[in-house]
């Protein structure tokens, strides 16, 4: 009987050194005679032990790692493919405490399936959520998803199920369900481990959301970033063609549902989901005034459900167990789990779903043993380019929408990157201003010329020119900006900014007295 | 591609195939960089009256999109990350030993027609800062040894 060996295809395990590993293990294994069943897994997402190696034991599987190809011909002395001891040894990787204290819902197959197997899908409760919504009546797949608690994971935290309503309930001839799979924000990959490690369950949940508000159409929106994510989804998109599981009859339901991967070309701004609207009709990614609401006119002009990759494969799970099981996690109005992704200057990175509370201090210790460098860790931006800068006094804060709120932070896409004592905040103020800048859509003033003003100001305010003054110039743009941008990427780059000014003053040469 | 040399008809039968998809402009030109390296101005009018549009139009998107050039890339795209997570990983030490290794600034290349040397907005290999792209394949920890081995690697494909 063959022993199945696990190697992940991640982006992450590969820029490590994975496709080496595999092929060390596939020549070894036929020098030796050992029969072996290799596979291509997703990550775990323990990315400081990749690439980690997994077999198949009577016990469960058995994790090595980190692994390079040097180390292959030692495994098999060791006689790894039999669990056998070796210093990389890991044990039981379940047992791993890094991933045994995760509460995993969204990510419950990754690392662990086939991506591309439609069998292994459906052999790990794959379209079971699928199944149960062509039970339902299209109103009461939409009040599952209300009544479950989910808000929308790609920044705004908005609810998903009052979003679908207003499409569900809005008049078109042709609907469409777009994901947002732009993921732009530095710190972040959890959309990219969902589309690489399980692309069908991003499939089943834009199927769901096609049936919920009777929509045909769908569109992925793929930042051109991610080649293997794309791979993964036009193998994954084949094959649920192929079983019925997409096309003009799904399941034999008389329902149809298209979909498609459209790739983004490289604009920050196209991840705003008006802007990356305009991008798929073919145009510059230039943000709309709102209203009228992509629910109603989106795409083409059309009722258009747009969500986040995690938003989106988020739904079969909530299908299958119901609206309870997934509201049952969590804290006060932030319901279920969020997937965090722990990056920057840490020593064990990696993706962490758990239930909204944790805290930083939990995250960047417990998990993540502090930082890599073994410096303090200093500063720690969450929820991206955009979000704010956290000092060590904030560490105890649960990671909760309102409670983010109340400290002038946000959660965002769950990106977590620890700076350690050697960052200089008064640089990383300026490197957003100038972010916004470059990135500016140009159609608003206070993003377009703000940004720019903004980042003359910083620039005087570290030479030392007529401090005091150039910070309250500083503060007054900000302002401006906060209050007066049409999206986001103007309206939050203060966030990062003022932050930064205000719990680090010292690097701007300025006093905390006189930095407010 | 090295060359300005272009084939006409490969860019007409790229946008023909692609031109009846509902929002075609980006795959049209996907496709076209994706088999010349770059979309070449003179592909311009041909892309504009294929898809009923205005020259400008087209235009216009093409300089919207970071990701598109009008310029033949060199044999190999380094896309060096400059994003925060790989900033704090001393993306900048990495970026500086880059340029200094190759010869070149951003968004040049190499005398030798080897690499062009692009900044990127984040890889999604944050976990694994400072990060790089070569081509279609993504390194983690690279250190500036790595990524002489891996300029190195590079050049001797040849
Ligand atoms: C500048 C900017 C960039 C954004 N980038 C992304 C992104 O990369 N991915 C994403 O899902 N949402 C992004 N958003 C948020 C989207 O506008 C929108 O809120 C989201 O796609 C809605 O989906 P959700 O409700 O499932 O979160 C961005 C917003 C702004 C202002
Ligand atoms: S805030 Fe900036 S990106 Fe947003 S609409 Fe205005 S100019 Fe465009
Ligand atoms: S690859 Fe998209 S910006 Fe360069
Ligand atoms: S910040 Fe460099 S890969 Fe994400």
């Amino acid at each position: 009987m063959s022993t199945t060996i696990f190697v992940p295809c991640d982006s992450s395990a590969l820029s490590l050194g994975a496709e080496a590993v595999a092929k060390a293990i596939t020549a070894e294994a036929a020098r030796r005679g050992v029969a072996l069943r290799l596979v291509r897994n997703g990550s775990r997402g323990m990315f400081w032990l990749e690439p980690l190696v997994e077999v198949e034991t009577s016990e469960g599987r058995v994790a090595y790692g980190p692994v390079l190809a040097g180390d292959v011909e030692a495994l098999f002395e060791a006689r790894f493919w039999e669990g056998g001891p070796h210093p990389l040894r890991l044990g039981l990787t379940a047992e791993i405490p890094f991933l045994k204290r995760q509460e995993r819902l969204t990510f419950a197959r990754v690392g662990i399936t086939d991506p591309i197997s439609l069998d292994d899908y459906r052999a790990h409760d794959g379209y079971r959520g699928l199944r149960r919504a062509l039970e339902l009546k299209p109103a009461e797949i939409v009040r599952e998803v209300t009544d479950s608690g989910l808000r929308g994971r790609g920044g705004a935290a908005f609810p998903t199920g009052i979003k679908w309503n207003t499409v569900l309930n809005a008049a078109g001839e042709q609907k469409y369900i777009v994901c947002n799979a732009d993921e732009g924000d530095s710190g972040t990959f959890s959309d990219r481990m969902i589309m690489e490690g399980d692309p069908f369950v991003l499939i089943e949940g834009m199927t769901i959301a096609g049936l919920a508000v009777g929509a045909t159409q769908g569109y992925i929106y793929l930042r051109c970033e991610y080649p293997h994510a794309h791979r993964a989804l036009n193998a994954a998109i084949e094959a649920a063609y192929g079983a019925g599981y997409l096309g003009a009859d799904i399941l034999g339901s008389g329902h149809r549902f298209d979909l498609e991967v459209r790739l983004g070309a490289g604009a920050y701004v196209c991840g705003e989901e008006t802007s990356l609207l305009e991008s798929l009709e073919g145009k510059r990614g230039l943000v709309r005034y709102k209203p009228p609401l992509p629910a109603i006119q989106g795409l083409f002009g059309q009722p258009t459900i747009i969500n986040n990759v995690i938003s989106l494969a988020s739904v079969p799970i909530i299908l299958d167990r119901g609206a309870a099981y997934y509201r049952d996690f969590g804290m006060g109005r932030s319901r279920g789990t969020l997937p965090i992704q722990l990056a920057g200057n840490i020593k064990q990175t990696g993706l962490i779903e758990k239930a909204f509370g944790i805290t930083l201090r939990e995250l960047l210790y417990d998990y993540g043993g502090g930082s890599a460098s073994g410096r303090p860790i200093r500063a720690v931006q969450v929820g991206g380019p955009l979000g704010a800068y956290l000092p060590e006094s904030q560490f105890d804060v649960p990671l909760d929408y309102e409670a983010y709120a109340v400290i002038w932070a946000v959660l965002g896409h769950g990106g977590v990157v620890a700076f350690d004592d050697t960052v200089d905040m008064a640089k990383m103020a300026r490197y957003a201003m100038e972010f916004c800048a470059v990135e500016s859509c140009g159609k608003c003033t206070p993003c377009r010329i703000g940004s720019t003003r903004g980042t003359e100001v910083i620039d005087r305010i570290i030479v030392g020119a007529r401090r005091g003054e150039q910070v309250a110039l500083l503060r007054d743009l900000c302002d401006t900006m906060l209050n007066s941008s049409l999206c986001a990427l103007g309206g939050m780059t203060p966030y990062p900014v003022l932050s930064a000014l205000n719990h680090f003053p010292e690097d701007f040469g300025v006093d905390k007295a006189d930095a407010a | 591609m090295s060359s300005q040399a272009w084939d006409h008809e490969t860019v007409r039968s790229i946008v023909a195939g692609l031109k009846a998809k509902p929002g075609a402009l980006l795959p049209v030109l996907h496709g076209i960089q994706d088999a010349l390296g770059f979309v070449p101005p003179g592909a311009v009018p041909i892309i504009a009256d294929e898809l009923n549009l205005s020259r400008a139009e087209v235009h216009g998107v093409i300089t919207f999109y970071h990701y598109f050039r009008d310029t033949p890339p060199g044999k190999h795209t380094i896309h060096l990350c400059r994003a925060e997570s790989c900033q704090s990983m001393n993306a900048a030490g990495l970026e500086a030993h880059a340029k200094a290794q190759l010869g070149i600034d951003f968004h040049e290349t190499t005398t030798d027609g080897t690499i062009s040397l692009e900044p990127v907005y984040c890889l999604g290999n944050c976990a694994c800062s400072p990060a790089i792209m070569v081509d279609h394949d993504v390194y983690g920890r690279v250190t500036p040894e790595r990524f002489d081995a891996i300029v190195a690697d590079l050049r001797s494909e040849k």
